[in-house]
């Protein structure tokens, strides 16, 4: 039922591919069982999902039970925080019953790896996670049988503890995995699936697991694409236009013949001087004199939301029932309201970075990228070569929430590498990450509704302009509504002045924030407290099952509206889980600053795989989601961003950081779904909701800034 | 111009010769190879670069290398001791204090010195002491638990 709110991505420009040379592959992994499994082999699993929306039929599962015992185990997902490397393993062990230390995680590297079209959209865990857990249990069956044999014990009586294959009626009788595959090379693939674990035989799957690569960093040990070093590699330094759509009238590198021994390329888009010293290539590229031609600004930061709404062109409609006109009819009051919010970064710690090199015709790019095979394909075409020549390979990514999914810093060090014939990092600067980011759209959501005597919603007219669909559904008991997105949000062509693309749980920060501050302007037309009214108007049992959950967390009481409590509260959906929040603000009425006291949160996501992870990323929602909401804004001229670094734009730090009352919901019979996520959706609505329970003042645009809070207050 | 500079480079004598406008921050990571200190912002304002220099938090990002000359420098790749973990690594790990890691090497060596200045600092001067330290995938709370019950486990300045 929930996979109708799942994120609609567009697979067009993925092309799906085998993995050249498994032949190759299986060669270098020596011996072991392989055990593949692809997506196509669980259609069972996968009905739901596949009939909602296309999924690659290759998403594939390689894992390998070494002679060791340890288990490989090949993904083309990525680790840039999030903690699948260890969800994963914790899903594989489980299935397999083995020691959760005794797998290997092998992640985002093209040769090794099945493929995969990158990690985001809380995906991993929803769609990844089954076949995985299939190919464990695939792989346990294919052991047991090799056991029985050995052992000439039959199936039926063989348990395994660890990885240890015992005989139940007599434990002495037993065989490890490790001895089993050794010597062998199997590649195995059974006719009948067997059964994945029902939950209450999990031993692994549900129990809290810390990060299983902590160790690495916290002793700096652990790489990250701008931590290869490389033998006579250069580091490169890209000249860039002072603002989006400048073009170069002249360039002036007199300057460099007097600075040594740097090495210029100069091709038509691409100016660079590299030198084996990153700050050498930094000074060579100050010297640099360019002339730019900047369009005259079209639009700012202040006039980009008319902007949207006019370019916007035709909406497509997400959703509808009943008749608007019948509805309003219908009604004793009608609210109408217009939400808007600005541009925000992403911002991650680490800069987007590549090291790249050529050695034999082959090309090996290590990248900050949360798509490695896109990267791969992408590389491939760029510099004309065949995919198998490229080779991409992972390491630790620092952050990425959507935003390093496009690869540019990757196929600039590619290009330099091919040009110089040298090994070459890009290591991008701040201020190129600030100009380059594909920033999470400016948008502006109108909202017309209506209220009948009773206190419920008569109908529902939802237009978003320029944020995308995600989130935009709404889940009231609503008799007449309608919802349309209206215009382009990714990519570099739509209508936005740059590039913007997914930003952690795209649209729905934009969605819930204007659905959720305006379910608080209708109950308090109506007269009711917020909390009572979303009771009244909802029917869908886990959306009310979540709302009393944080409600009963929070020790919620009802009152009048607005209570001065600064209480605050606010649902959603996104990537099929629930989640409901409610904050306590303290709002300075002199200076327009707020001040998040706490904030709980009830999340059903179903099976919960890691509750310790889940638990971290509802925190990072929470924590992150406080910068969006109180502070995050682009500001710009035309394609000029005058945001350069973490002085002119703030985010959350240490000071501003709530109470945060956790409450997960039991549901492991339901599938596991997303966590990364969820809990940022509703920060907005829930602060902005307080803030007026707490003032009497409502906000309409995000980030709520304390001029906004103070404007809003004097009317 | 290059000039040679000697100092102490993770409890081991070291000698460099370095440009002289050379910053600490890529002389550590490129000379000296130690890629745990790392670029954030290269303006002071995130913390990643963060280094001990004569037990004092330094922004390596905007410190000149010729500035350690004769002084003692501690990287986060300098702090574990025959293979165990200083105690402020220690609890990063067991209170689950990270999430993408790019943070964390400033975040222990800023937090070490701040235990330095002060052994026992209450939970506001952790936060004071960690303020300009950024941290983008939301691990806050965790880190100052983990300072704190590093601080408990630290009493009597072990390790200090």
């Amino acid at each position: 039922m929930a996979t109708r709110n799942y994120l609609k991505i567009d697979f067009k420009d993925i092309k799906t591919y085998v993995n050249p040379g498994r032949r190759k592959f299986l060669k270098r992994l020596g011996g072991g069982i392989l055990i593949i499994c692809s997506v196509g082999d669980f259609s069972s699993l996968h009905a739901e999902i596949l009939q909602s929306r296309p999924m690659p039929t290759d998403l594939n599962v390689y894992l390998r039970i070494r002679e060791d015992g340890k288990v490989e185990l090949y993904t083309g997902k990525i680790e840039m925080g999030q903690g699948v490397n260890t969800s994963l393993a914790q899903m594989l062990a489980e299935e397999l019953d083995v020691n959760l230390d005794d797998v290997v995680m092998i992640m985002g590297d093209t040769d090794l790896c099945p493929w995969d079209m990158g990690t985001f959209g809380s995906m991993t865990t929803r769609f990844f996670g089954p076949p995985l857990r299939a190919a464990g249990a695939e792989a346990r069956a294919v052991l047991l049988k090799l056991a029985s044999e050995k052992l000439k014990v039959p199936l039926e009586r063989l348990v395994v503890y660890e990885g240890m294959v015992q005989d139940r009626e007599n434990k002495e009788i037993k065989v490890s995995y490790a001895s089993l595959t050794k010597g062998q090379q199997i590649v195995e693939k059974l006719k009948d699936k067997p059964p994945l674990k029902k939950p209450e035989d999990f031993r692994i799957i549900g129990k809290p697991v810390f990060r299983q690569d902590s160790t690495l960093k916290v002793t700096g040990e652990a790489l990250y694409a701008g931590d290869i070093r490389l033998p006579g590699m250069l580091s490169a330094r890209i000249l860039r236009p002072p603002a989006h759509g400048a073009g170069l009238l002249g360039l002036d590198t007199s300057a460099l013949e007097s600075f040594g021994d740097v090495v210029v390329v100069n091709e038509k888009d691409l100016f660079a001087v590299l030198h084996p010293n990153p700050e050498r290539a930094h000074q060579a590229l100050s010297r640099v004199k360019a002339e730019w031609k900047v369009p005259d600004p079209e639009v700012n930061d202040r006039t980009i939301f008319e902007y949207l709404v006019n370019k916007a062109g035709e909406g497509s409609t997400v959703d509808r029932e009943g008749d608007l006109t019948t509805g309003m009819n219908a009604s004793s009051e009608v609210v109408e309201e217009k939400y808007l919010n600005a541009y925000v970064a992403h911002a991650p710690m680490e800069p987007h970075a590549a090291t790249a090199e050529f050695e034999n015709g082959k090309l090996r790019i290590w990248a900050s990228t949360q798509t490695p095979f896109r990267l791969q394909e992408t590389a491939a075409g760029l510099l004309d070569l065949p995919v198998e020549s490229v080779r991409v390979m992972q390491n630790f990514v620092g952050g990425g929430f959507g935003g390093k999914s496009n690869n540019q810093q990757a196929l600039e060090a590619a290009r330099l590498a091919r040009i110089t014939g040298k090994p070459v990092q890009l290591i991008w600067t701040r201020k190129e990450e600030f100009f380059y980011d594909t920033f999470r759209p400016a948008a502006v959501v109108k909202i017309r509704s209506g209220l009948d005597n009773e206190g419920r919603i008569s109908f529902w007219d939802y237009k978003v302009y320029a944020a995308g669909e995600r989130g935009s559904r709404h889940f009231y008991d609503i008799p007449h509504h309608q919802t349309v997105a209206y215009g382009e949000w990714g990519g570099s062509s739509g209508i936005h002045p740059f590039a913007v693309g997914p930003w952690r749980a795209p649209a729905n920060n934009t969605n819930t924030f204007a659905r959720e501050s305006h379910i608080d302007m209708l109950a308090h037309k109506a007269g009711m407290d917020p909390f009572d009214f979303r009771l009244k108007n909802l029917k869908d049992p886990k959306m009310i099952r979540v709302l009393e959950a944080v409600g009963g967390k929070f020790g919620y009481r009802p009152d009048r509206f607005p209570s001065r409590r600064g209480f605050g509260m606010a649902c959603g959906i996104d990537a099929g889980t629930y989640v409901a929040l409610m904050a306590e603000v303290e709002v300075d009425q002199s200076t327009g600053k707020i001040k998040v006291r706490r904030v709980a949160c009830a999340q059903d996501m179903g099976l919960v795989i890691n509750p310790q992870g889940a638990l971290i990323q509802m925190e990072g929602c929470i924590i992150m989601g406080l910068g969006y909401a109180l502070s995050e804004e682009i500001r710009f001229d035309g394609g000029k961003i005058h945001n350069q670094n973490f002085d002119d734009y703030e985010f959350t730090k240490f000071s501003w950081i709530p109470e945060i009352q956790p409450v997960f919901i039991d549901a492991p019979e339901e599938p596991a779904q997303g966590g990364g996520e969820p809990s940022i959706i509703c920060m907005g609505a829930v602060i902005a909701n307080a803030v007026f329970d707490a003032v009497g003042s409502r906000i309409f645009q995000l980030p709520l800034t304390p001029e906004r809070v103070l404007a809003a207050m004097n009317g | 111009m290059k000039k040679t500079i000697q100092f102490t480079f993770n409890n081991k004598p070291t000698t460099l010769e370095v440009e002289d406008n050379q910053t600490l921050l890529w002389v550590i990571r490129t000379s000296l190879n130690m890629t745990g200190t790392k670029y954030g912002c290269g303006f002071g304002h995130c913390g990643s670069c963060t280094v001990l220099v004569d037990k004092e938090p330094t922004r390596t990002c905007l410190t000149m290398a010729d500035f350690v000359e004769g002084k003692n420098v501690l990287t986060i790749e300098g702090l574990a001791r025959n293979g165990e973990l200083h105690p402020v690594q220690k609890a990063f790990v067991e209170h689950d204090a990270l999430q993408c890691g790019f943070c964390t090497p400033g975040m222990i060596v800023n937090a070490i010195g701040l235990l330095y200045r002060n052994p026992e600092p209450t939970r506001q001067e952790i936060i004071d002491g960690m303020h300009e330290n950024l941290c983008r995938c939301g691990s806050y709370g965790r880190i100052l638990d983990a300072i704190q019950s590093a601080s408990k486990e630290m009493k009597g300045g072990k390790w200090l």
